[in-house]
Parts: C-alpha cells; sequence; structure tokens
C-alpha cells in the first residue's frame, strides 16, 4: 500500500508591488496616516544608516551593520507590535529599535560598545551575537507568558543563514509543541557574509521549515512594508489569541556589506545589486504614494530633512556621552561581587588612577 | 531526625521551594510523568502538575535556551540534564548567555537559573554519562558551581542555589546518589555557597577536595590516623572560590594535595595549588601535589576503574608530600 499521509503548501503575501500598486483584496485596515509613519521611520532607518557608517569610516564607533534594503521588513513588522511585547533582535535591528522608540543617542551608544546604552529595557533585549542563538530564549520567554497567563507576545528577528542553526529547528520544536504565543520573523536578506541563500539549503523556501514543526509559517515580501505590517499584525493577533507561534520569512535583500568590516563586491555581482536596488522598499512606497496622489515632493523633502536633523542630534548627543569606568567591567557579572573581582576591580582601578586613564 | 539519601534530599529541597515560591518550576527530559532517570524529581509532578514540572523535548540547547527565557521573563527554572555531560549539546547556551546576560543589560536581567545534573564516575555507566567538568562552568565567568559531597549539604546547597539571584550550575555526584543516608532535618534550611567545609581536622597536611571525592579522601585519612593527621576541606562550591578556608588550613599544616576527578592538565585543582603558591608560599614544607584523573576522555565503563583516583594514588600523593 502506498498513499500520501501529508502534504503542505506554502503562501506567499504581497499587498504593494513593486511599482507601488496595490492589491485591495490583500489591503490591510491601516489608516493612511500609519502608512506615512512607517515610510517616516524607514526615512530615519536609511539616515541613521548613511550616518553612522561614515561615522564608523572616521573611527567614531565600531563596527555597524546596515540595515539598508530592510528598512521594510523592520519597521512593517515592529509597528504591529505593542509597546509591551518582547523584542528580540538579532545584530541588525538598528530600524526595530528605532520603530519600538529607543532613544536615537541610545543606539549610536550601544555602537560604540557601550552597554549603559540600554540599561533598564526589559523588553527589548540586547543585541544577540551568537547566530540563531536568541531564538531559544525568545521561544522561553513566550513560554513564561503563557505560563503566567499574561497577554505580551514575542517576536525574535534573524536571518537566512540563522535557520541553518540547530538553535532555530529547537526553537520551531518547542513552539509548536507548547502552542507558544511568539513569532519567528526571519529576515531572508539573500546572504550571509558571502553565502547566497541558495547555497545555505536545499530546503526550497525557509518558511517551510517550520511547518514540520506545527509552526504557522508563511512568506512575505519583504520590501513591501504594508504587506510586512499585514502579516505580522495578523500573526500578533493569533499569538495573543492562544492560536500559537507563527514563522514569517521576510524575502529582502541587503543592500549593503554584511558590516563595515566586510565588502561585499568579492562575491557578488552588480547585476544583482541592481535588480534589487530596482526594488527599494523607499522607492517603493513614494511610488505607491504618488500613485494615490499623496506624495509632493517638498513632502519627500522635509521627511529627509527632519530625520537628518534626527540623527545628527543624536550623534552629538552620543559623542558627549563620558567613557564608561573601570566599575561596568565588574559590577553587573554577579548580583553580588564575590571576593576575587573585588580584588581584580581595586587593582585595575589602582592602575587606572596611576596612568590617570 | 530522618536519615535520607542524596536523591532523597535534593528532591526534598525542590518540592520545598516550590511549595515556597510559585515562580520555581522543574523542566528536562523525563522528569515529570517518570520522577527522572534518578527519580530526583520523583513525585513532583503529582503535586505541581505540568505547567510547573515540564516533560520537555528531548533537545539539551532547547532546554537551557528556553529556561533561560523563562527566567529572564521572570520565572525561576531548575533545569535537569539527565547526565551533565549531556549539557555539552546545548553548552553555548550556558557560556553565550546564561553567564553573560546580566552584565550584557547592565544588571537588567538576573539569569536566576539553576543547571543540575549528575557528575562523575563510578557507576559503570555508558560513555559521557561520567563527565567532570566542572572547570568548564568555573571558566564561563558569570556562573556559579556547586558541587556536594554529602545528603545534608545538597539540600542545603541546592535551597540556596534556588534563591541565589545568579545562574547556578549544580553538580551532583551520581556515585553518592544513594551510596549512604545522612541525617537530613524535615524542615528547609540553607547552606551558603561560596563557603568551604573542613569535613575532617587535622594538623599535618590538607588535602582539598569535591564531590564524591570527599568520601574517599575521609577514608584515607581515617586509614591513615595515628600515623598522618590529615584535614580534609570539602570546598562545596567551586566557584566563587573559598579561599580563605584553603589558606587557612594550609598555613597551619604547611602541606596539601588537592584531589579530584576530572583530568589533571588545566583540572581546577591547578587553580587550588597557584592560589596556595600565590598567597602562603612561604608555609609550605613542600611542593602542592595533584591526584587526579588521567589526561584522557573519561574512559568507557571496562577502564573505570583504572581511570578513578583511588585510595593507594591519594596515600602515594601524600606520602610523597610528607616525605619531600
Amino acid at each position: 500500500m502506498k498513499s500520501t499521509v501529508k502534504s503542505f503548501s506554502v503562501e506567499y503575501f504581497q499587498v504593494l508591488d513593486s511599482e507601488g500598486n496595490v492589491d485591495n483584496s490583500l489591503m490591510p485596515n491601516i489608516p493612511e496616516s500609519k502608512i506615512k509613519e512607517i515610510y517616516h521611520l524607514m526615512v530615519l532607518v536609511r539616515t541613521f544608516d548613511e550616518k553612522l557608517f561614515k561615522l564608523q569610516r572616521s573611527g567614531k564607533i565600531g563596527t555597524y551593520a546596515e540595515v539598508r534594503g530592510e528598512e521594510a521588513s523592520e519597521v512593517g513588522s515592529a509597528m504591529a507590535l505593542e509597546k509591551e511585547d518582547w523584542m528580540c533582535p538579532s545584530f541588525r535591528e538598528t530600524g526595530v529599535f528605532i520603530t519600538r522608540g529607543a532613544p536615537r543617542d541610545k543606539i549610536v551608544q550601544a555602537w560604540r560598545g557601550d552597554v549603559r546604552a540600554f540599561k533598564g529595557d526589559k523588553k527589548n533585549l540586547p543585541v544577540a551575537i551568537p547566530v540563531g542563538s536568541q531564538t531559544l530564549y525568545a521561544t522561553g520567554i513566550a513560554w513564561a507568558s503563557k505560563l503566567k497567563n499574561e497577554k505580551d507576545i514575542t517576536i525574535v528577528y534573524f536571518g537566512d543563514g540563522a535557520t541553518s542553526e540547530g538553535d532555530f529547528y529547537e526553537a520551531m520544536n518547542f513552539a509548536g509543541e507548547f502552542k507558544l504565543p511568539i513569532i519567528f520573523f526571519c529576515q531572508n536578506n539573500q546572504w550571509a557574509i558571502s553565502t547566497p541563500r541558495k547555497s545555505q539549503s536545499a530546503s526550497e523556501t525557509i518558511a517551510q521549515k517550520g511547518i514540520a514543526s506545527g509552526v504557522y509559517s508563511v512568506q512575505v515580501d519583504g520590501n513591501d512594508a504594508v504587506g510586512v505590517y499585514k502579516i505580522t499584525k495578523e500573526a500578533v493577533d493569533r499569538a495573543r489569541n492562544g492560536e500559537g507561534p507563527t514563522l514569517i520569512e521576510s524575502i529582502t535583500y541587503r543592500m549593503g556589506d554584511h558590516t563595515t568590516s566586510d565588502d561585499s563586491s568579492r562575491y557578488r555581482t552588480e547585476e544583482e545589486v541592481k535588480y534589487w536596488l530596482a526594488r527599494d522598499p523607499l522607492l517603493r512606497l513614494e511610488k505607491y504614494f504618488r500613485n494615490i496622489n499623496t506624495w509632493n515632493d517638498e513632502y519627500g523633502r522635509w521627511v529627509k530633512e527632519t530625520c537628518e536633523k534626527e540623527v545628527d542630534e543624536a550623534i552629538a548627543k552620543a559623542l558627549a556621552i563620558e567613557k564608561p569606568g573601570p566599575d561596568e567591567l565588574f559590577d553587573y557579572v554577579y548580583a553580588v561581587m564575590p571576593k576575587e573581582l573585588q580584588e581584580q576591580k581595586k587593582e585595575l582601578e589602582e592602575e587606572v588612577k596611576q596612568r590617570g586613564l | 531526625m530522618a536519615k535520607i539519601n542524596m536523591v532523597q534530599a535534593i528532591n526534598q529541597a525542590l518540592k520545598q521551594e516550590m511549595e515556597k515560591d510559585k515562580r520555581v518550576l522543574v523542566m528536562g527530559e523525563d522528569v515529570g510523568v517518570d520522577g527522572g532517570v534518578f527519580r530526583v524529581t520523583d513525585g513532583l509532578i503529582q503535586q505541581f502538575g505540568k505547567d510547573r514540572v515540564i516533560d520537555t523535548p528531548l533537545a539539551e540547547a532547547g532546554i537551557i535556551g528556553t529556561a533561560l527565557g523563562m527566567a529572564i521573563n521572570g520565572l525561576k527554572p531548575v533545569v535537569e540534564m539527565q547526565f551533565i555531560g549531556f549539557s555539552y549539546e546545548g553548552f553555548h547556551h550556558i557560556n553565550h548567555h546564561m553567564a553573560r546576560f546580566r552584565q550584557r543589560s547592565e544588571g537588567t536581567v538576573n539569569a536566576s537559573i539553576v543547571l543540575r545534573g549528575p557528575t562523575g564516575g563510578g557507576i559503570k555507566a555508558l560513555e559521557l554519562h561520567s563527565e567532570s567538568p566542572e572547570t568548564f562552568f568555573a571558566h564561563c565567568q558569570g556562573l556559579k558551581v556547586v558541587i556536594p559531597s554529602n545528603p545534608y549539604d545538597a539540600k542545603g546547597l541546592m535551597i540556596s542555589s534556588i534563591r541565589d539571584p545568579d545562574p547556578v550550575v549544580f553538580l551532583e555526584p551520581e556515585k553518592l546518589y544513594r551510596a549512604f543516608k545522612d541525617e537530613v532535618p524535615e524542615e528547609s534550611y540553607t547552606v551558603p555557597l561560596g563557603e568551604a567545609k573542613v569535613a575532617r581536622q587535622g594538623k599535618d597536611i590538607t588535602i582539598v577536595t569535591w564531590g564524591a571525592m570527599v568520601r574517599l579522601c575521609l577514608d584515607v585519612a581515617e586509614q591513615l590516623k595515628g600515623k598522618i593527621d590529615v584535614e580534609v576541606i570539602d570546598l562545596r562550591t567551586i566557584w566563587p572560590l573559598d579561599e580563605n578556608a584553603i589558606l587557612e588550613s594550609v598555613k597551619k599544616t604547611g602541606r596539601a594535595v588537592v584531589v579530584h576527578e576530572a583530568p589533571k592538565t588545566s583540572g581546577f585543582g591547578g587553580e587550588v595549588a597557584a592560589r596556595i603558591q600565590e598567597k602562603a608560599i612561604l608555609y609550605l614544607n613542600s611542593p602542592i601535589v595533584r591526584v587526579t584523573g588521567f589526561d584522557v576522555p573519561y574512559p568507557q565503563f571496562a577502564l573505570e576503574e583504572y581511570y578513578m583516583p583511588n585510595a593507594e594514588r591519594i596515600i602515594k600523593g601524600i606520602n610523597s608530600v610528607m616525605n619531600f
């Protein structure tokens, strides 16, 4: 005997196409003013990128991971969350932090390697460097919300490369098994440093990796801010209503290098970059506004100038923050400092004093 | 006072802390319906239900990682590793996240977790069921590392570990689980973390040891009674280290042997020896000797007897120090 015991499909959503045309059957209930707000935030994120890139080149911040190209994916998804929801980033979610209202100067401070920036922020977790590992503690956060009967949901961000990690599969499995209020938001930006999406996995979609674990999984055009907002909002509502986890594969493109330490011309073609430049998420929203006659160039200039001013102020403020002192090295390792650390702290303090640092 | 073994003592500690604090929960492979493969969590699911005694999927990284998330969101998970050697499957969550979250978040997050599991050899178990990884954990700055040597300490140290705001790795010598019983008070009590115990007083030589080796060293001390007066220090907490207890003893005896099951090179005995020479070298009458496992992977059990430090080796070590 032979029979098909299970089959599945993966749905793909796009509300605004690359020319800014709307699929009215999918258009969510979203006021025009909110789309303008999304656009404004996306310009702010782009401006942040431009200025922080230069700041890195002048040695004033450390390594920086540009968001460029992924603004719709980040801002659109973050707009669908409530302030009380938990957000677990990887390292490229500057746009999510901005949308979630993180003080702009603090974001710059964090990119200067200064963790004081987010002290006290319980709901937006610190950047996670070990790729994909954040999916597991995010799952635990969502699990605790469920066990405590709290209504907060959790979103966790990661890239296409992270879906090759074992942690990702374990997180899917736990979230599916315990029906947890979590959204796995995969920014499939086509590249994990120099490894293209197609060399990362033979799985035809990333979305289907969630299906095996009982996680509702979809694809969305990640350069369509309205589509990303719609799909994330639906996942948020489902999670909050106790209907379990969602994996969203947001198909986008890393227009910049991996980080300021990378040179992507070594491994990808100009043609490919050009193809995606034409699909720039900011241009798409501008086309949409033009199509519905709510765009004028003066508005565009005003948004850009406002954002530049905001970022300039944030940078000036961040650069004026005094360097962390030696206390910071020891004070937060344990709730009560062990004797060894007390002694070592004293040693360092004496050294700092002698060297006049 | 009832006499109970280490399994029962830890079970009592878990039960009493779960009764006291609703945030405390137990999770791991087979900890619920089955009560854990060593029965440490026996009976807890009947009393506290499946939301507080959670049978998890078989995935160590998943268990440790999600437990950390629960702690970030205000719960206090006590996580069982079926055998501590299996924690290597989730080691990155211990080192990258559990140990570092407090510092990374500038004290915003306390990763208040107890990661507990059977450690050490001597029960003819399968490969990777007999590991002594205390040094790995002691080197993950931000963790505390605890290892009891008897039922009384096991209960009191477990209660302290659960109440501690920092992440604690709690190593339970599997050889001792049912090896002997102690008088253990029924009521709740704590044994403070970071405090060693003088398990036996003596004036000729100090043995610094921990876990299952404590009993063996006490036996050796008895054997040598009348010839060499041996003092035995049971560290109980590997990290933070109770340096004073070690120094005080060595300053009195002028001689030291360190005994542990883990391999010699880079084992925690090296750290103990270094502390003694840094801070008490002029009190020493002879070099410090380490009696430890060999620098080989813990063997499959046909070879176990060769690997494990035994009374003869400890006596040889003591004699070489005494006769220097």
